[in-house]
């Protein structure tokens, strides 16, 4: 009964900031600054990690997509296999994952860092809204970027397929039979579709991980627990709205 | 240091009128544990009030009640006829608050830090702010600290620079937190110094929450006496020389006995 009030608590309270943060939308031009460092700590800081594994998961995919297929003698579909897979589930999930992993403990320790030391009382007593100074900028700038990582990602693990597919001697497909394949199978509804998973995904994470950071109390001991607590929740919302958004967009 | 009423060049008086403050039978407890219980009190527009206590009194909750960051278990605190809680106070009253740790933003600058409120409340151009920002580090002699960071600071520069920003704010009310805990004796003198001006030059409505007599007795126009959890004391600096209250007594003149007998209890326990 307790856990399902704190789950509760816990939706109402992200469900309030959310709602206050974009009564200040109107703000956003004058925090333009703000919004820029954190589409780059979002965006560009993260963009090395997601170019590295969206290119070992491509690679991955085709090369159990060939050794599955080989027996069938449909090699050439390999390449909307990846495209679609990508596109669709892969690209906008890991990005969502990386963003929590990268970003969203990064929030968390600091907004637990600035209420643990006062900061956020210090805010409010100056009449500035933590909602609007600290939240917002990073809901837009998560807004922007998470599409952008998403598309990256698909084509770097696009090509980290097409590699693998020319160089691996069970399979040898070209690239150009690769591409042919996946252009042929994979639509733009796909990478639409996978965009707006991953803009779901990424406005999930940033508002659980701002409301767990502001929310929490006592000391150092409770900032750790916090970016734990905020990191696992962001994971299962992840996984769960994975489910309902993809019943919605098919 | 220089005697901040000495400067040349003093920060702008707030348009604003000072504000008066009315605490009325204010309680607050955390579950079970009642903090203060019925507390009323009212503080003139440009007075310096003094709360007073013993660790543990509850007079940085109930300064918090003050600054509108606690809702008040029952009672109420006005703050020029509005709730201190309220969106309207807020909006219409500058209340700045000198946290006890300072508070200050550590991912920031000194000088950001001065200039997150007037950038933030749009009060001038950048040249206008940074005068400002500078006239303020200057009347706290923090001049150079300007593009250091918190954490380069000592505690003493922490708590100025807390002022400084206050001072900005140009307040119409100024909440402080135990503004002399951790200095030395000079640096508590220079920071009583600095309020005492600050009321002088800007008229600003005070409240300092404290345990420090020296303090109390050097710049207070009223103080307050805490005491498990009730407002024992409300009167003039000069009471406290001779109080009337055993409690409040012992609390300005303690006995010192290395040979009290509860401490040989605890040596022989341990």
């Amino acid at each position: 009964m307790r856990q399902i009030r704190s789950i509760l608590e816990g939706v109402g309270s992200t469900v309030q900031l959310l709602l206050r943060a974009l009564s200040y939308v109107a703000t956003l031009p004058r925090q333009s600054s703000r919004f820029i460092e954190q589409c780059y700590l979002i965006g560009y800081t993260t963009l090395p990690i997601v170019g590295i594994l969206s290119f070992f998961i491509g690679s991955v995919l085709a090369l159990q997509a060939g050794y599955s297929m080989q027996n069938f003698g449909v090699m050439q579909f390999i390449g909307s296999l990846v495209g679609l897979s990508l596109a669709r589930e892969l690209g906008p999930v890991m990005v969502a994952i990386l963003v929590t992993g990268r970003v969203g403990s990064a929030i968390t320790a600091e907004l637990a860092s600035m209420k643990v030391y006062q900061e956020v009382d210090a805010l409010i007593t100056m009449n500035i809204p933590p909602e609007r100074m600290l939240v917002l900028p990073r809901l837009a700038a998560v807004a922007v970027m998470m599409p952008v990582l998403t598309v990256i990602a698909n084509i770097v693990g696009w090509f980290g397929g097409a590699m693998i597919c020319k160089y691996t001697a069970f399979i040898s497909l070209s690239p150009k039979a690769y591409f042919a394949s996946m252009v042929q199978y994979t639509k733009f509804k796909d990478v639409f579709d996978g965009m707006v998973k991953a803009e779901v995904f990424g406005l999930v994470v940033v508002l659980v991980c701002c409301n767990i950071g502001l929310n929490t109390r006592g000391g150092p001991r409770e900032i750790g627990a916090s970016v734990t607590r905020a990191v696992v929740v962001s994971l299962i919302l992840i996984l769960v709205l994975d489910y309902f958004v993809t019943k919605i967009l098919i | 240091m220089a005697s901040p009423a000495s400067q040349p060049n003093p920060l702008p008086a707030a348009e604003s009128p000072a504000v008066g403050v009315s605490v009325e039978a204010l309680s607050k407890s955390y579950g079970k544990l009642d903090v203060f219980k019925d507390v009323t009190f009212a503080v003139e527009p440009g007075e310096i009030f003094v709360l007073m206590g013993p660790s543990g009194s509850g007079k940085s909750v109930l300064l918090r009640q003050v600054a509108g960051l606690e809702t008040p278990t029952s009672g109420r605190v006005m703050i020029d006829g509005h709730d201190a809680g309220s969106a309207e106070t807020r909006e219409h009253v500058r209340r700045a608050l000198v946290f006890q740790a300072g508070a200050l933003f550590n991912s920031l600058s000194v000088y950001d830090n001065l200039a997150l409120y007037p950038r933030e409340h749009q009060m001038g151009t950048e040249d206008q702010i940074r005068e400002k920002v500078m006239r303020a580090l200057e009347i706290l002699s923090l001049g150079k600290t300007a593009e250091t960071f918190p954490s380069q600071l000592s505690g003493g520069m922490k708590k100025r620079v807390a002022i400084a920003r206050a001072l900005v704010m140009e307040p119409q009310l100024l909440l402080y937190d135990e503004p002399t805990s951790e200095l030395d004796p000079v640096m508590s003198a220079t920071i009583d110094e600095i309020i005492g001006s600050l009321r002088k030059e800007y008229h600003v409505t005070s409240v300092v929450v404290s345990h420090d007599r020296d303090l109390a007795l050097s710049i207070a126009d009223r103080v307050g006496f805490l005491m498990d959890g009730r407002l024992v004391h409300v009167g003039k600096p000069a009471d406290l020389r001779e109080p009337a209250d055993p409690r409040i007594a012992e609390f300005l003149n303690p006995k010192i006995d290395v040979g009290n007998p509860r401490f040989k209890k605890i040596h022989t326990e341990t």
